[in-house]
């Protein structure tokens, strides 16, 4: 009787985990694990996702199209997408770290109320992405938008926002600067708050100046957080969708077409979809990113040195 | 005495800038409202006025008629989504960090820095496959789809694990003492312990799912549960040029958050900081 109840209470207590993490592992594995590798089945094959029966396998031919077939329209699709998805980047990366920076800056010397000001900043990360473009169109508005009527006062006039390079470019930078910096800035803040003060005061009695405060104090003291900031926003850049769908639709001449896009259309748009390819291009994308995410942490990590 | 003088003139000139970023900032929001209670003549007359010349409600009587778009039953939707999601991960979730914080067993933390590691794998590859396992299940234009898959997420396991590991493990061991199991503990001890964090988790759960606009774009086809962002981006298209009334349905979209935001700024605030501080 002994023993059997020990045995009984040692099984349960070794099952007693998996009553605790289960229900969370098997959404996880379900939502997440498998799709993971039910894409890479699914980017070998020419798949029809209503009507699985018609699938055929293609091997690694869905990647040669969109990666080396220069004659595929998948080819040009992808290209174009991954140079839109990349100038993206590399525009919007730059001011989504450094304007935070800047605010955070200004908020550490604590001024009068820097906490409303924290809120104002913040307040508009929590908008949708419909809301926001909503917002910045009619901002933006050519004729009878508050940015070109203000500028109309100093003689700029009608500038295309929407319609019209550079200045696409430049919107949705903007609007997307204006959306989602509120986060980074406040982690800044909080970071700037644990560089230790005597570390300017040494530096005072040295007689650095506010510039090389910054190179040789601040930023090597945060430079997690910078690690940490600078790589989330590299990603979630990669992903933008919704900033050049509802604002420019892709325009003008789809130089604001992002890879996203393409996927989405590829995959679920009207005409004929191919869920094939559009995984393809998913799982490069997928890998560049990844790739780029290891890259970082390495020069920032060299860089500090 | 020197130097408080140079402290105040920097308090000064950081008020001074940041006064001006949030012109910026505020400008766009105030333009909005102001547009929505307009008359459409007056919207797009090319006036720089912030107060109407003419005040009307025109527009929001006519969001409250409009048949084809009833943004109020796009809130209704988005909120029921997102609370039943918020609902169901905070359980899931709290029971998974009670396991990896609380609970002693072989190869713990090897499971559960799997699992954070899984976090480097893009969404965008899932996105496809997802869509496909949806057909499978007949979970298309369906409240299970906008609210399961996410329940997978490992954000909120991660910070709620911190703050169980930092739950003494004398606190525990006394409540086994006093005869307490495990799910006492977990739903007694540890939850009450734990619910700032738990605040934060549903504040983010909440506002990831209340925002998504991709994957609703892509499961749901018809007006049934169509969520708030998709619902707008539609209006978009359909009040084409009538300024004033897609400038109330913007406002009316902005103030559920905006009350979320007034009553839980300060979660908002010690989330961010507790997910960046992290690293």
């Amino acid at each position: 009787m002994q023993t059997k109840q020990w045995d009984a209470r040692s099984i349960a207590s070794k099952l007693l985990p998996g009553a605790f993490f289960l229900p969370h592992l098997i959404i996880f594995f379900t939502f997440f694990i498998f799709p993971f590798f039910y894409g890479i089945v699914i980017s070998t094959y020419n798949w029809n996702l209503f009507n699985p029966d018609l699938r055929e396998f293609v091997g690694l031919d869905n990647f040669r199209r969109i990666l080396i077939d220069s004659d595929s329209i998948y080819y040009r699709y992808f290209w174009n997408g991954l140079r839109n998805t990349f100038t993206f980047v590399v525009l919007s990366v730059p001011p989504l770290v450094i304007t935070p920076f800047l605010l955070a800056s200004l908020m550490n010397v604590e001024p009068k109320g820097y906490k409303v000001f924290r809120a104002i900043f913040y307040l508009p990360n929590l908008f949708s992405i419909a809301t926001l473009v909503l917002i910045w169109r009619w901002v933006l508005n050519t004729n009878v938008g508050i940015l070109n009527l203000t500028l109309a006062h100093v003689g700029i006039d009608n500038i295309p926002w929407l319609s019209q390079q550079p200045f696409a470019w430049v919107a949705l930078v903007m609007m997307t600067v204006w959306w989602t910096i509120g986060g980074n800035m406040i982690i800044f803040t909080a970071s700037l708050k644990e560089v230790p003060e005597h570390l300017y005061e040494a530096s005072d009695i040295e007689g650095a100046n506010t510039w090389q405060k910054m190179i040789y104090i601040t930023l090597p003291s945060i430079r997690n957080q910078l690690i940490y900031i600078t790589i989330m926003t590299t990603i979630a850049s990669f992903n933008v969708f919704g900033q050049p769908q509802l604002a420019t639709q892709g325009g003008p001449e789809e130089s604001t077409t992002v890879l996203m896009m393409y996927i989405r259309n590829i995959a679920f748009g009207g005409g004929r979809p191919n869920p094939g390819v559009a995984t393809a291009m998913a799982i490069v994308l997928g890998v560049i990113m990844i790739i780029i995410s290891v890259v970082q942490v390495k020069i920032i990590k060299r860089m500090g040195d | 005495m020197a130097l408080k003088a140079v402290e105040r003139r920097k308090k000064r000139v950081s008020f001074i800038l940041l006064s001006i970023f949030s012109v910026v900032w505020i400008v766009p929001i105030l333009w909005v409202i102001s547009t929505s209670f307009k008359t459409e003549n007056e919207a797009v007359s090319g006036g720089l006025n912030l107060i109407p010349r003419e005040f009307t409600l025109a527009s929001y009587r006519y969001l409250l008629q409009d048949e084809q778009h009833n943004i109020f039953m796009y809130v209704w939707n988005s909120f029921r989504a997102a609370g039943l999601h918020t609902i169901l991960y905070l359980v899931v979730a709290s029971m998974a960090a009670y396991a990896y914080g609380i609970l002693r067993f072989k190869g713990r933390d090897k499971m559960f820095w799997l699992l954070v590691s899984t976090m480097m794998i893009p969404v965008v590859m899932n996105l496809v496959p997802l869509y496909a396992i949806m057909i499978r299940f007949e979970w298309l234009n369906s409240l299970q789809a906008l609210v399961v898959p996410g329940l997978g997420g490992i954000f909120g396991i991660f910070l709620l694990r911190q703050f169980n590991l930092g739950i003494p493990d004398d606190i525990i061991d006394s409540a086994k003492i006093d005869g307490a199991n495990h799910f006492q503990i977990y739903w007694k001890l540890v939850l009450p312990l734990t619910k700032p964090a738990l605040v934060v988790v549903a504040l983010f759960a909440f506002m990831a799912n209340w925002n998504e606009y991709l994957w609703p774009l892509i499961v749901l086809n018809d007006a049934t549960y169509r969520t708030l962002p998709v619902g707008l981006a539609l209006m978009q298209g359909t009040y084409n040029v009538y300024y004033s009334r897609l400038m109330a349905a913007t406002v009316v979209s902005m103030i559920p958050v905006l009350f979320l935001f007034m009553g839980a700024q300060r979660f908002f605030i010690k989330g961010i900081t507790m997910t960046g501080m992290k690293n």
